[in-house]
């Protein structure tokens, strides 16, 4: 029992990071309607990001607790922002032109535009992994029980607490956004019929653009939260956790943003109880076997709308 | 008793559709008669589109029969068969409001797409084929005949090799209708198929229609909102509103019941002048 | 003219300068500040210099695009475009283009042999051999995701399949390479049918991601099965194939004794080479042949419009299940081709990015085109291969390269569509793609 909870606690802090990822599929699959392959990469690059300005402004685990959070703060902001540019040069690079074009050529270039992205991260910053000293070490030991093979501790640390409390404020902030603001109504007019809403003067290349720049931002966060959590990353990381993430926002209902998140954390559950009860090579096969299984017998995925063949 | 329930191909027997909370069709029940051109008509959102994907398998009706009785006397209870074999097995062919021809293929391999199953059959499921044997050659040559023969009636035949989507929109409505046609169906329901047409070419295609039912011993289910066109060519008319049947019979007694009146006349004060028109009045 | 002129410029560089802000927030860090691993921790290595030639570059590109391609009167890529064969010229050499390749393809060891010797040209075999692989895959693929407009994004998995079902069938049985092709074949569509089963039924895009997560599956376990599959070490020791049971072994029986010729390791590489043309041949004539049939004229109608499919009585089920079935096995006889002429395998060689380059090669090509797929392989593993001096960097160029083609030409090299039956074979020309559908499915 005691370590069910424990996996429950970590697979809620990795599904987390899935969800926040998902969430950068599921809108660009909402509103173009194609997987946008390179995202997995653009996480990758706002790890990247993230890890040069901890190091650059000196972010240790000495450094006094307010400071550190205004600093990762700080730090956040910072990777949000530049990983957002690259979001939005790639959708103006290797999407754009290609809009209203036939529907392979976008994932062609999606696949190229990752391959590219992981090559010049892999150039830029080397191949080799890179580790992160843990910035915010401790825990909160929530309660032991004391059993034949030894105690057991259930915890939860202050880097999950930060993760999950984060991805909730920044899910709060963003569904205001989407459901609330002049920018989330272009956003769903642009998904229900891109015609109409040009017709209606929505800038729908503006409101396209948007959606990557808030995708990458997105993806951002989920970077900098990996970076803290596993305290290390390389140039690849973007693939498996990209292809993860992108499972989570079907498994939820792709275009759903509700669904993202919620296939978010089912994955990371899957991953984690999958690895702490069965055996850890094979978590990958499971998380995309209960895809699978879920894709058959629910189409539409768990939030998703259900589509109604128009003849 | 009117003629088409003597024997009727289709019999649609107390159909009842539901999508969630809306009852698109409710509780319709009528016959198509064997040899008639049957008009199923009604105002938009009528439900006489719904009622035509559930007798060709593209829905499944929630509650209700639609059977198939085909010149052999054998019966097909169309609503539990998988949409393709509707077409494979009990011989019902159908068209779209909006057309859908395979753009990219032209005219002759549209017709020759239609013809899948006896040429798959004389193919030996693709083995012979491949093997270059002889009998699928000539079953080739025949569909490849029979397409011809399609594309002559529909005046098509000169544009045979060009692809489907270049056609002008009339055009592409009569190769739909022709492929249709390949599939040697014993019923052909046409959606809507003088949408867009100009007076011309509907009149063509009312000899079109004249020619399958008389010559070809094929009976037609069509939906219309041309009311000329209706009136001209059918032999039954089925009046649908709000997904219920309203009136049911021949052209002049469909045209004269009050109800079917009401429900025509039942729009905006301005348009009455033009609805009366059309109707007839 | 002047104030156009002066406008055209003004334009031009504002436009630039915002390019190489943007490039600015693109590199500063990522080029800039270089996280080094050193005692203590992470460092960084500050490269301003560097940063400074990226965004140079930038602006000075985006200035000349603008003034020259983007905003010009006469852009420089119209010249660049009279390169390349337009679609009225592509369908009259079209005819010429097939059995010229052909012909060099055949030819090819030999020309190599007599220009370069058996030492020299041993590596431009093997290159070719490669391409040769490719233009195979790409063919198998074209059948799913050409004509069936199926999108398979996992397409190496029975690769894969192939290529283990050789290496695991000549180790624990012993079987010989020309009993194991057919076999992998025969597994590989196996598996595409236990996966086409369930999933053909699904939208397009959930293909594609179903498709690639049984792609990783099958790594994972190639990876993770050490007693069988020999995990990350893989399978070595394949056998190699036989010249109809002669070895290409130095003495007395081997291929080159029997023949009367002097040893040469060379025989081998030419007997490979030509053993995938013949397997990459047949794969193409197999394709011409089923375009001509009801089942591939079915593919090509499945991918303009299911539903009028199966308003045709076409069972679409089936129809996509032969489709991925026979793309899966091409892509097994494929694979223990791989098998054979490695001599060894590791899951290493089965990773997504084979999946995206096959498929690459297949969209770039233009879909559907046979000749297309030939182009792009050769284009695009042959320069890849070329550049290896580049090592670092070919990676980069590849994936750039594949975003600036697309870009140009969204429906490939070779975009008309031969119509697969004609009543006038004179009359009758190729179908723009732009008519043409991608499918859904």
């Amino acid at each position: 029992m005691d370590y069910f909870i424990q996996q429950l606690i970590n697979g809620v802090t990795l599904g987390s990071i899935y969800g926040l990822i998902a969430i950068g599929y599921t809108m660009v699959y909402g509103i173009i309607g194609m997987i946008n392959f390179a995202h997995g990469d653009i996480f990758m690059v706002g790890a990247f990001i993230a890890l040069i300005v901890i190091i650059a402004l000196g972010i240790t685990a000495a450094t006094p607790l307010l400071l550190l959070i205004l600093a990762l703060g700080l730090v956040l902001v910072i990777a949000m922002a530049l990983t957002a540019v690259w979001g939005w040069t790639v959708e103006r690079i290797a999407y754009r032109p290609l809009r209203g074009s036939f529907r392979l050529a976008p994932l062609i270039t999606a696949i190229g535009a990752s391959i590219a992205l992981q090559n010049f991260v892999q150039i830029s910053q080397g191949a080799r992994t890179k580790p992160l000293q843990p910035l915010l070490g401790g825990n909160i030991q929530l309660w032991e029980t004391v059993g034949p093979e030894g105690n057991f501790v259930v915890q939860i640390s202050y880097m999950q607490i930060l993760i999950i409390v984060a991805t909730l404020l920044l899910m709060a902030g963003f569904t205001f956004l989407i459901t609330k603001t002049p920018l989330g109504r272009a956003q769903r007019a642009c998904e229900q019929d891109r015609k109409m809403a040009a017709l209606l003067g929505i800038n729908v290349d503006r409101t396209i653009s948007l959606t990557f720049v808030m995708g990458a931002a997105l993806a951002a966060v989920a970077g900098l939260m990996f970076l803290l959590y596993y305290g290390v990353i390389d140039f690849y990381i973007g693939f498996l956790a990209g292809v993860k993430a992108f499972t989570a926002a079907v498994l939820g209902g792709i275009g759903s943003l509700p669904g993202a998140m919620l296939g978010g954390l089912l994955i990371g559950l899957i991953e984690t109880f999958w690895s702490g009860y069965f055996s850890l090579e094979y978590k990958d096969v499971a998380a995309f076997s209960i895809l699978a299984i879920v894709l058959i017998f629910m189409p539409e995925g768990l939030l998703g709308k259900p589509e109604v063949e128009k003849v | 008793m009117s003629r088409w329930n003597d024997d009727p191909v289709l019999r649609i027997e107390h159909v009842t559709m539901r999508f969630g909370g809306l009852v698109a069709v409710n509780d319709l029940s009528f016959n198509v008669g064997r040899g008639d051109i049957t008009a199923l008509i009604g105002p938009n959102g009528a439900g006489k589109t719904t009622v035509f994907n559930c007798a060709t398998g593209f829905y499944k009706p929630t509650e209700g029969r639609i059977t198939m009785k085909r010149r052999t006397g054998e019966h097909y209870l169309l609503e539990r068969m998988p949409d393709f074999k509707i077409s494979a097995e009990a011989g019902v062919a159908r068209t779209f409001q909006n057309i859908r021809l395979f753009g990219g293929m032209t005219l002759l391999e549209n017709l020759m797409v239609a013809q899948h199953n006896p040429l798959m059959v004389a193919s030996n499921y693709t083995i012979g084929g491949l093997l270059g044997l002889g009998g699928f050659r000539k079953a080739e040559a025949g569909a490849v005949d029979r397409a011809k023969y399609w594309l002559e009636r529909t005046n098509l035949i000169d544009r045979a090799d060009a692809p489907a989507a270049d056609l002008p929109y009339g055009d592409q409505r009569r190769l739909e209708i022709a492929r249709a046609m390949c599939t040697m169906p014993e019923l052909l329901c046409l959606d809507e198929p003088a949408a867009g047409l100009n007076p011309r070419e509907s009149a063509e295609l009312n000899t079109l229609l004249h020619y399958i039912r008389d010559e070809h011993d094929t009976s037609v289910l069509l939906i219309e909102h041309d009311m000329s066109v209706v009136m001209e060519i059918s032999d039954h008319v089925v009046v649908l509103d709000y997904g219920e049947k309203i009136s049911d019979g021949t052209p002049d007694e469909v045209k004269n019941d009050p109800k079917v009146i009401a429900a025509y006349l039942g729009v905006a004060d301005d348009e009455v002048d033009q609805v009366e028109e059309e109707v007839g009045l | 003219m002047a104030a156009q002129k002066q406008d055209l410029l003004a334009g031009s560089v504002k436009d630039a300068a915002v390019g190489a802000l943007v490039a600015f927030g693109l590199f500063a860090m990522l080029i800039g500040m270089k996280t080094d691993v050193s005692i203590g921790g992470l460092s960084i290595e500050y490269r301003w210099s560097a940063v400074a030639i990226a965004v140079a570059v930038v602006f000075v590109g985006r200035l000349a695009l603008n003034l020259f391609v983007w905003k010009s009167e006469k852009p420089v890529t119209a010249m660049l475009g009279g390169l390349v064969p337009s679609q009225s010229s592509a369908s009259r050499f079209g005819h010429l283009i097939t059995p010229v390749l052909f012909v060099l393809a055949v030819v090819l060891p030999f020309l190599l042999m007599y220009f370069l010797g058996s030492r020299g040209s041993r590596q431009y075999l093997d290159l070719a051999i490669l391409v040769t692989t490719y233009v195979m895959l790409g063919w198998g693929l074209n059948i799913v995701v050409g004509l069936a407009g199926l999108l398979d994004l996992g397409y190496v998995a029975f690769y894969a399949v192939g290529a283990y079902s050789y290496a695991l069938l000549a180790q624990y049985f012993g079987f010989s390479f020309w009993l194991c092709l057919p076999l992998a074949g025969i597994l590989a569509a196996f598996w595409g049918i236990i996966l086409g089963f369930p999933v053909l039924r699904l939208r397009g895009d959930y293909l594609a991601i179903v498709t690639l997560a049984f792609g990783e599956i099958i790594r994972v376990v190639l990876l993770n099965w050490y007693e069988f599959t020999g995990g990350p070490n893989g399978l070595s020791g394949i056998p190699r194939p036989s010249f109809f049971g002669l070895e290409f072994e130095r003495g007395e029986g081997g291929f080159a004794d029997f023949f009367g010729l002097e040893f040469n390791s060379i025989h081998r590489i030419i007997f490979l080479y030509y053993l995938i043309l013949v397997m990459a041949l047949l794969t193409n004539f197999v394709t011409m042949r089923l375009r001509k049939l009801p089942v591939g004229r079915a593919w090509e109608a499945l991918r303009e419009d299911e539903i009028a499919c199966r308003s045709l009585g076409i069972n679409t089920t089936n129809t996509k299940l032969t489709a991925f079935a026979l793309g899966a096995m091409f892509g097994g006889f494929a694979g223990s081709f791989f098998a054979t002429r490695q001599g060894f395998i590791s899951p290493e060689s089965f990773t997504f990015i084979e999946s995206a380059v096959i498929l690459a090669i297949v969209v770039l090509g233009g879909l559907g085109s046979q000749v297309g797929v030939v182009i792009a392989a050769v284009v695009m593993i042959g320069g890849f291969e070329f550049f290896r001096q580049f090592e670092e960097y070919r990676m980069l160029v590849f994936g750039l390269l594949m975003v600036v083609i697309m870009v140009w030409k969204p429906r490939g090299l070779i975009s008309t569509r031969a119509p697969s039956i004609a009543l006038d074979r004179k009359k009758a020309k190729g179908i723009s793609a732009d008519l043409v559908q991608e499918g859904h499915g």
